[in-house]
């Protein structure tokens, strides 16, 4: 279905046109609780870019070739959420053996990232729209760096905001939503650029 | 979080519900209501609201998971061991989502369409996870199930209200049948559209701020 389309036009669209934030809503959570500083955001942002381009890899590699040759497709939600954890847990274990330095900048980003939907959301995606090997890594890549993007992006408008006068009801997370609402449409002004499905 | 609060509160083990069953169902819909309250689960809640079927679809698959996730963890809580609690959440919680989403499969298959990935997504829907840790854990069985069932409800109320809304500004319709006649109403394509849904969330979540507000600060 997409096989035509290649990798670089897949990642492209994956940053702007398809924000797998903006447009699809993925890893709300810790968009929206750790977008209080530039540089916190920033470290998060790395990190899943990080995880979620090398855990598109794996699961990619496990379902075509354990998956869906033993006919176990619908497993595919429990396997990835343990790939996923598995492969947290132990860039965890080895950037703390090898990098202590990376490893208080990004550490207690890590545990965080298994319950980042945005990551389980980019194996599922990748199912569905029946990427190929490489097609995944494009679109793996452009999904975390479009998250990161967005994530920064909203930390330095919530820095500025702090000193708006905002009705007190709408202090904090409602007012975050709004502002993503306002960061979504200025996204979608990049729809004519590329297009994926 | 606030949750800890009401483990405490409704641990005591008198009856079934322990004499907590409707301060429990009340807690998680209304006054901790993880959508509007807590903010959390919030990717669904933006993802699936576009139309007001497909948000009451989402609502009950979150019931169905959260009562069968915290029924099964809450009688396996004496048995499982404190260091693997997590993964044995999610390989509980992971089984009852394979249930519901091989039933769309089976069943609905172009709600399934529809719903895309999300429905794999209450996997790591916080909600769930929050529950299961916070509630289902401390508590015996029965009382996990109105925990479920209230903090189900909770968020399945919130995505209808969105999702009313988004379907009827968006489109003039509400399941599919017209409501705001198009002579005189314009759809507003936004709302249906990625920034529709954080604006409407954003409100929600105000307006529940708003009314909330001095009750929470009565309580303290």
């Amino acid at each position: 279905m997409m096989s035509e389309t290649s990798a670089w036009v897949i990642f492209i669209a994956a940053i702007f046109t398809n924000n797998i934030l903006l447009t699809n809503f993925l890893g709300m959570c810790s968009f929206i609780a750790c977008s209080g500083q530039i540089r916190t955001s920033l470290g998060l942002g790395t990190a899943v870019t990080f995880v979620m381009i090398m855990t598109t890899i794996l699961n990619y590699v496990i379902y075509h070739f354990v998956l869906v040759p033993l006919g176990l497709v619908h497993l595919q939600f429990i396997v990835f959420i343990a790939v996923i954890a598995a492969f947290v847990q132990l860039v965890e274990m080895f950037v703390e053996r090898f990098s202590p330095r990376l490893y208080f900048a990004l550490g207690i980003f890590l545990p965080l990232i298994t319950v980042n939907c945005a990551i389980l959301g980019a194996s599922l995606f990748m199912i569905i729209r029946e990427y190929s090997f490489i097609q995944s890594i494009g679109f793996g890549l452009g999904a975390g760096i479009g998250w990161a993007v967005a994530i920064v992006l909203l930390a330095g408008l919530r820095q500025k905001m702090r000193y708006s006068n905002i009705p007190e009801p709408f202090q904090g997370v409602p007012i975050a939503m709004v502002v993503t609402g306002v960061l979504a449409m200025a996204f979608m002004g990049f729809a004519g650029m590329v297009s994926i499905q | 979080m606030a949750d800890k609060q009401l483990a405490c509160m409704t641990c005591e083990p008198k009856g079934l519900c322990g004499g907590r069953g409707l301060l429990t169902l009340k807690e998680g819909a209304w006054a901790n209501n993880p959508l509007a309250i807590q903010i959390l689960g919030i990717c669904s809640a933006l993802a699936v609201t576009n139309r007001l079927e497909n948000s009451l679809v989402m609502g009950a698959a979150l019931i169905f998971v959260c009562v069968g996730s915290n029924l099964l963890v809450s009688l396996l809580r004496k048995r499982t061991p404190h260091r693997i609690r997590m993964i044995a959440e999610v390989a509980i919680i992971a089984t009852f989502v394979i249930l519901f989403d091989q039933f769309l499969k089976a069943f609905y298959w172009d709600m399934s369409k529809q719903l895309g990935p999300y429905v794999g997504l209450i996997i790591t829907n916080c909600i769930v996870m929050g529950r299961a840790e916070a509630f289902a854990l401390q508590n015996p069985p029965v009382l996990s199930i109105v925990d479920g069932v209230a903090n189900g409800l909770g968020y399945a109320v919130v995505l209808a209200i969105i999702g009313f809304f988004r379907e009827l500004l968006g489109t003039g319709e509400i399941f599919g049948y017209e409501v705001l006649s198009g002579q005189w109403y314009t759809p507003n394509q936004l709302m249906i559209l990625a920034p529709g849904a954080f604006f409407a969330l954003g409100i929600v979540i105000g307006i529940f701020n708003a009314i909330k507000g001095p009750v929470a600060e009565e309580k303290k």
